[in-house]
């Protein structure tokens, strides 16, 4: 259905097709569509007189989607390398709590601010290291590994807040999760900040190639002469950082740390918006970008969600909906059928172009 | 061989891919009981040859008869319902089932509580049987298997699925004489059962030994069906490449002595190491400019004492000097530092990486030895690649194409671009050779002379020991993870003699001799 129009628009648009996120993109604006349907003014943003910041849904979905973004790049580096980071929800917990705990005995200075973000991102590459350990030095299953963290990380942080879901003000930090810079959301613009330095230290340096290659053929790679250790220690501790920065960015906007719900199952929409982006869970190629868009599309599911009223009891599965969906949309299998219907064009093989 | 109907008849097949014309008006005949060898070099179109008979690829133009009927083959099943069944050039079996499990795999017989495994095995055990490998336990796991028998499984598993037609694509690649004579029998046997068996082999001795009949290919055309006896091997060569090759004469020679004495102090100085069951211990010594063979049969420690080598496996015991200073190499990437190469034998599984490109996998070592901190400038990078690309003669010489889509010999050719980038001292290679075509052989052989001429040091691998002796100066004999003997080369050494080395070493164990399925430990 929707791939009729696609000859039309010209180029780019047919080589955005061809992307595997490009039914990410679909999907975002289905669901924006959607909305519309249900209020003509959706979209609509405005500029409020008092602030002169931007208001509107859209910049609601973009404030959501910061913390799923980090997640989602961090994760997609460890797919990429044949791996899986279960730990990144309860990882941003405990920077949550550190940082909350921290602030609620400090100052309310810029310094103090600046020393519980240190602090949390500290913690929580201490997180990814271990996780790096079990994988890379131990050798146990990623799975198992993170699995052992995402448990413990939740226990950590109920032991560092006491149990209490700690409260803290301090405005420089509120500002992280709350403020604007241009109108536009500061949390927005960190996490694209710290994807676009990720993506490009990734695809300048060596790293995406490395990662690349011990996620498609781990035995090769090290016989090419791979460190595959350092690398999953590299991409581990990575995918920690990030956690712990959404963390900051999850607890920063209500200056509360919550031990049982900051960043509860967050791993999983990351996974998710991982897969979406055509990342996949086999390892090898990776794509940033495409989780990123996966990570907007988290995101605006779950305000679509919240914004037609579905019952909060029915939410997982309408999401679960929609992703099934979308994941058919993108098999392989799925788009053979279509192109099959579409094409009369003669047959070409599609893999091993030469011969042997 | 009875002039009966063809079994399969291929007329005038054609297959293009974006670029390139892979096949263009190939005439080929199978006929029941004959053993029919596709000959043509990397590249010839006798891979894609056998995917359009196998269903993989869809001719575009040409008819495919089958028992004299048109047939089309539109995938592998397709194939499989007309009785063609296909042994690939590395095998495709599950190696955590037990051996009875693989061969009726598909086939397994069912009781009324589902399958039934005693009558499985008792069924695959009268496969074996028919084919001579009635020695081997049904009950046995497959990976206790040496891959040779793996391989004569697969072909039994064929036998399971009533094959009229039997596809061998390169089964001698990884083989030693005795496996290959192994092989040949069930080939035998098989033929003699009216099976037409359709076989693809580098090696022309094997060729001769076997094939009733020979269709070249050159270039994705077809050159011509002949009987065998009636095409000796030089214009079987000539028609293969398309010209008389001068350099195909010295492939004939004997040992192309390099009279090199290496009396200087060896780069390379191993003393007692050893792994355990992989090497016991052993001294080694190798110098600037020398080429050192490993001889030996599959299983006898070659490739073992090459990754202790290169750090790949781990030394347990004895100590290395490295330029005159003790080091601990205890990985690739250090080896790697101290410019040591290593290509591993397994070219599909250890050395390309399949999904990334010519580019990627050429750049890999270079870059993997900078670390990823440091990338390759751009600039740098193209010219690296480029150059190797023309200097080893890769065809495609396209940068960007998947290396899996290249055929073996320009994957290996890529391979060896890999080491050769980051200007090791010590190259370790193993099987360079093993699965290309004569044309790319050569050129290996030469680059690897060339390469001693420049002063690295060569360990040479290879389970043809004329090759082994025809390149290396200094020959180390191997024989069950142990060094039986070190000989330098001249002209009284030859293949023959290696093997008698190798034969009378022990002879008290005889009845080790005779066991001639070899398992690798």
């Amino acid at each position: 259905m929707m791939s009729d129009t696609t000859p039309s628009i010209g180029r780019w648009f047919a080589e955005l097709a061809r992307r595997q996120y490009f039914w990410g993109i679909v999907a975002i604006v289905v669901l924006l569509l959607i909305n519309v349907l249900k209020d003509p003014t959706y979209l609509s943003i405005s500029v409020s007189p008092t602030t002169g910041n931007l208001v509107g849904n859209l910049i609601d979905i973009l404030r959501a989607a910061a913390p799923i973004m980090l997640i989602a790049v961090g994760m997609c580096l460890v797919v990429a390398t044949g791996g899986i980071d279960l730990s990144v929800g309860s990882v941003m917990v405990v920077s949550g709590a550190v940082s909350m705990e921290f602030l609620h005995s400090a100052s309310g200075s810029v310094g103090d601010a600046f020393l519980a973000f240190g602090l949390a991102v500290l913690i929580s590459a201490v997180l990814g290291t271990v996780n790096g350990v079990l994988v890379a030095v131990v050798g146990l299953q990623p799975f198992i590994s993170t699995l052992f963290i995402m448990l413990a990380g939740r226990g950590l942080a109920k032991v560092i807040t006491g149990g209490q879901n700690t409260a803290a003000t301090n405005d420089s930090f509120r500002w992280l999760a709350n403020g604007y810079v241009f109108g536009i959301p500061v949390v927005f613009i960190l996490a694209l900040l710290v994807v676009i330095a990720v993506g490009v230290l990734v695809r300048r340096s060596a790293l995406g190639l490395m990662i690349e290659a011990i996620g498609m053929d781990p035995k090769a790679a090290r016989l090419a002469g791979v460190n595959r250790r350092g690398l999953l220690f590299t991409v581990y501790i990575f995918s920690a950082v990030l956690a712990g920065i959404a963390g900051v960015f999850g607890t920063a906007s209500v200056m509360t740390v919550d031990v049982s719900r900051t960043g509860y199952q967050l791993e999983l929409d990351a996974i998710l918006a991982v897969v979406i982006g055509g990342t996949s869970l086999a390892g090898g190629k990776f794509n940033i970008t495409g989780a990123v868009v996966g990570a907007l599309l988290i995101a605006t599911l779950d305000k679509t969600v919240v914004f037609l009223g579905v019952s909060s009891s029915a939410t997982p599965a309408f999401k679960a909906i929609v992703i099934v969906v979308l994941c058919l949309l993108q098999s392989e299998r799925v788009r053979q059928v279509f192109r099959q219907r579409r094409a009369s064009r003669p047959h070409t093989p599609q893999k091993e172009v030469i011969p042997a | 061989m009875t002039e009966s109907l063809p079994i399969v008849e291929m007329s005038d097949i054609s297959i293009s891919f974006p670029g390139v014309k892979a096949l263009d008006g190939v005439n080929f005949r199978l006929f029941p009981g004959e053993v029919h060898t596709l000959m043509g070099e990397n590249g010839a179109g006798k891979s894609t040859l056998i995917k359009a008979l196998t269903g993989v690829y869809r001719i575009d133009a040409g008819e495919i008869f089958v028992s004299g009927a048109p047939t089309r083959l539109n995938g592998t099943s397709d194939a499989q319902d007309a009785g063609i069944s296909t042994v690939y050039q590395e095998v495709n079996l599950c190696s955590n089932l037990t051996i009875g499990e693989n061969v009726m795999l598909g086939h397994e017989v069912r009781g009324p509580l589902g399958i039934n495994w005693r009558a499985t095995h008792r069924a695959a055990s009268e496969v074996l049987e028919k084919l001579g490998l009635g020695r081997l336990n049904p009950r046995a796991p497959l990976s206790s298997l040496s891959l040779a028998l793996q391989q004569l499984v697969a072909i039994s598993r064929s036998m399971v699925s009533r094959s009229k037609v039997l596809i061998l694509d390169e089964p001698t690649s990884s083989l030693d004489a005795n496996e290959v004579e192994q092989l040949f029998t069930v080939m035998r046997r098989l033929r003699d059962q009216d099976v037409a068996i359709l076989f693809v082999s580098h090696f022309l001795d094997q060729v001769y030994a076997i094939s009733d009949r020979l269709t070249v290919l050159r270039n994705g055309r077809f050159e011509g069906e002949y009987l065998t006896p009636e095409l000796d091997r030089s214009s079987l060569i000539s028609k293969m490449i398309g010209k008389d090759l001068v350099v195909l004469e010295s492939l004939d020679s004997e040992n192309a002595v390099r009279d090199h004495r290496h009396t200087d102090a060896p780069i390379y100085r191993a003393t007692g190491i050893s792994r355990r069951g992989a090497i016991e211990q052993l001294d080694l010594d190798l110098h600037r400019g020398e080429i050192v063979g490993f001889a030996g049969l599959l299983g006898s420690g070659r490739t073992e004492l090459a990754r202790l080598i290169y750090g790949a496996d781990r030394i347990e015991t004895g100590s290395v000097e490295l330029r005159g200073k003790r080091v601990d190499i205890n990985s690739p990437a250090s080896a790697l530092s101290q410019r040591i190469a290593f290509s591993s034998e397994n070219r599909r599984d250890e050395g390309i990486i399949r999904d990334l490109s010519v580019r990627e996998n050429l750049i890999l070592g270079v870059q993997a030895k900078r670390g990823w901190a440091r990338p390759i400038p751009r600039k740098e990078k193209d010219a690296l690649v480029s150059r190797y690309l023309v200097d080893l003669n890769v065809r495609p010489a396209d940068p960007d194409r998947a290396i899996k889509n290249l055929s073996g010999g320009n994957q290996q050719k890529v391979l060896l671009g890999r080491w050769l980038a980051t200007k090791p001292e010590i190259l370790i290679l193993d099987e360079p050779t093993r699965g290309i075509d004569v044309g790319a052989k050569a050129e290996i052989q030469e680059r690897v002379i060339a390469l001693a001429d420049e002063g690295v040091s060569i360990v040479f691998i290879s389970s043809e020991l004329e090759e082994v002796v025809r390149l290396s100066d200094r020959i180390v004999v191997l024989k069950d993870h142990r060094k039986i003997a070190e000989v330098a080369n001249g002209p009284s050494v030859t293949a023959d003699s290696i093997i008698t080395t190798i034969a009378e070493e022990g002879m008290t164990d005889t009845s080790a001799a005779d066991d001639d399925v070899k398992e690798i430990a």
